[in-house]
């Protein structure tokens, strides 16, 4: 389904539910708000003016805490590695459920909702479960401390999502539109490639979307999978950064920011992605 | 239905098997047989059920089961706090859209950044308790994350504040599907606010309600590593420790992946118990999009 945006006129209530209303809303935004606008001010403050006054606004701007924030973390490199291993994840899910997902759509063969049903059901299953014996065969495959293995691991989370979510979206592809292309003497293949995927391209964003969001936020499988310094993804280094610098606010405050901003950069340009997508899994997208 | 042979479907779902008995299936193999071994390093002998025997006896096991369950408290102050938030919004209210933008904006914060932040905001001499001792509240300025008797709930407002914006997004948007001329028809016959969502709104909201409770319990039995981690460690002393906290420590402190595999294989049984619900709800809500 999706969501709506239209705006409708206001509807008249009597005043005093009103206010009941409104006082909700703004209250559950001041609570949002707070904790933003807290790392946002400490950010800039020195760490005399951070102990003298956590609330108020800064007497000066200080961005030395980014510069300090900088080189105490290596978060470009951080940076680097989320990217590379959420962009690998992705591009291995999304192959892996598209093929699949055309197949649980629109092809028949015997164990189809079995087998449907059973993936969409390791949706569910926490990481944590599969850790240790992941962990033991990545060993063994001498795949530990490598993006590949990382990769493979989260691209495999992740297709449980990317199944369902895709093979809902191929069933609602007119039949007649596949039909005419039979008749032109297309395969299989070239049915999917060049019918199917161009016109999915909005469940291909929010699935792409929320993969990225999962992976990019993982930080068990990181901390298993990925010990070392420079192979750390973004959570795990501010995770270690954090702690390390958890005397200096300021410079910690610096440091989350600069974390978070690729994502609210996302999040702003690619807001009703998110939403259909995380709504998603409860709602057909 | 594609006219194919019969092996043509099982070429395009082989990549995705093979993909998932690399991620699901091997693992959850594995831990059965690596829960009945004490195994050091690699491999080790069999065992039975003694490492189960071993979690059972172990007072930090009940401890983390223990707190697994007091985070379920979470469940229903979420579920309260989403429902009546979407329903306000769903009444467009002025600037609704932005209000929903914003409320969601904590689910799209990575929780390792939530929680280094608010265990900031918690210290004993943090911001938190500046605004309480300026308002006033002194004795109310307590050590949030050091002392082990609240710790764990200052770890569970800070999962509410991050998880409400997605019951919010949940039920807003499942409420924009519901026929208005319900609420309308129950307004004419003069019910009040409170009637309409208890009568009207709720029953038309079950079933996301069901989905979102299992979801919910789901996560805070198996999914809160990130902000335990994150904030508190397990600590003070295991104050705050989980199931999830208990099976990395063993299998990566520890060395005893035996342990760890048969608390992980606990923790598969449950979520396999919670996912009936889900699918009954699934199979209902596809037959209703059918009919």
């Amino acid at each position: 389904m999706i969501v709506s945006d239209k705006s409708r006129p206001v509807r008249s209530y009597s005043l005093s539910a009103d206010v009941v209303r409104y006082s909700l809303v703004i209250l559950a935004a001041l609570a949002v708000i707070f904790p933003l606008y807290f790392t946002v001010i400490t950010s800039v403050k020195t760490d005399e003016n951070y102990s003298r006054d956590k609330i108020g606004f800064p007497t000066e701007i200080h961005l030395e805490n980014f510069n300090t924030a900088l080189r105490g973390g290596r978060f470009f490199l951080w940076f680097k590695n989320s990217v590379i291993l959420a962009s690998g994840a992705v591009v291995i899910s999304t192959i892996v459920s598209a093929l699949a997902a055309f197949a649980f759509a629109r092809m028949d063969f015997k164990i189809r909702n079995p087998l449907l049903s059973a993936v969409t059901a390791l949706m569910i299953i926490p990481p944590v479960v599969m850790l240790v014996p992941l962990f033991v065969l990545l060993t063994n495959l001498g795949l530990t401390s490598t993006y590949w293995g990382a990769i493979l691991v989260y691209g495999g989370m992740v297709t449980p999502f990317s199944v369902y979510l895709l093979t809902n979206f191929f069933k609602t592809i007119p039949f007649e539109i596949v039909e005419s292309a039979l008749l032109d003497g297309a395969t299989s293949f070239d049915i999917l490639w060049r019918i199917i995927l161009p016109l999915s391209a909005p469940a291909m964003i929010t699935m792409i979307v929320v993969n990225l969001l999962w992976v990019w936020n993982d930080l068990l499988i990181a901390l298993v999978l990925l010990p070392q310094d420079n192979l750390r993804p973004l959570m795990v280094g501010i995770t270690v950064f954090g702690s390390r610098y958890n005397k200096d606010v300021p410079v910690t405050m610096a440091g989350m920011l600069m974390a978070s901003l690729p994502m609210i950069v996302v999040y702003l340009f690619g807001q009703r992605y998110f939403i259909r997508g995380l709504v998603a899994g409860a709602i057909k997208g | 239905m594609l006219r194919t042979n019969r092996i043509t479907p099982y070429l395009y779902l082989a990549p995705m098997v093979l993909l998932l008995v690399f991620t699901f299936g091997y693992p959850l193999v594995a831990i059965a047989n690596f829960s009945t071994r004490r195994i050091r390093g690699i491999s080790g002998p069999f065992i039975g059920l003694e490492n189960y025997r071993q979690i059972f006896k172990d007072e930090v096991f009940r401890q983390a089961v223990e707190h697994n369950l007091i985070l379920l408290i979470a469940v229903p102050i979420m579920l309260i706090i989403s429902i009546i938030l979407a329903v306000v919004l769903f009444e467009r209210i002025r600037g609704w859209q932005f209000f929903r933008s914003l409320l969601f904006v904590p689910y799209v914060l990575a929780i390792p950044v939530v929680g280094v932040v608010f265990s900031n905001i918690l210290q004993l001499n943090g911001v938190q308790n500046q605004i309480l001792r300026s308002l006033g509240l002194e004795r109310f300025a307590l050590d949030w994350i050091g002392n082990p008797q609240i710790t764990l709930y200052s770890v569970m407002a800070v999962i509410i504040w991050r998880e409400v914006g997605f019951g919010i997004v949940l039920f807003l948007a499942r409420l924009q599907s519901i026929n208005e001329e319900l609420i309308d028809a129950a307004k004419v016959d003069g019910a009040d606010w409170g009637q309409r969502l208890w009568f009207v709104i709720i029953p038309q909201l079950r079933s996301v309600i069901e989905f979102y409770v299992v979801i919910s319990i789901i996560t805070m039995l198996a999914w809160v590593f990130s902000y335990i981690y994150t904030i508190s460690r397990g600590g003070p002393g295991n104050a705050t420790i989980v199931m999830e906290l208990y099976i990395y420590n063993f299998a990566f402190r520890n060395q005893l992946p035996g342990i760890a595999s048969a608390v992980a294989a606990i923790l598969f049984v449950v979520t396999l118990i919670l996912m009936f619900p889900l699918f009954r709800f699934r199979s209902e809500t596809a037959m209703e999009e059918m009919g």
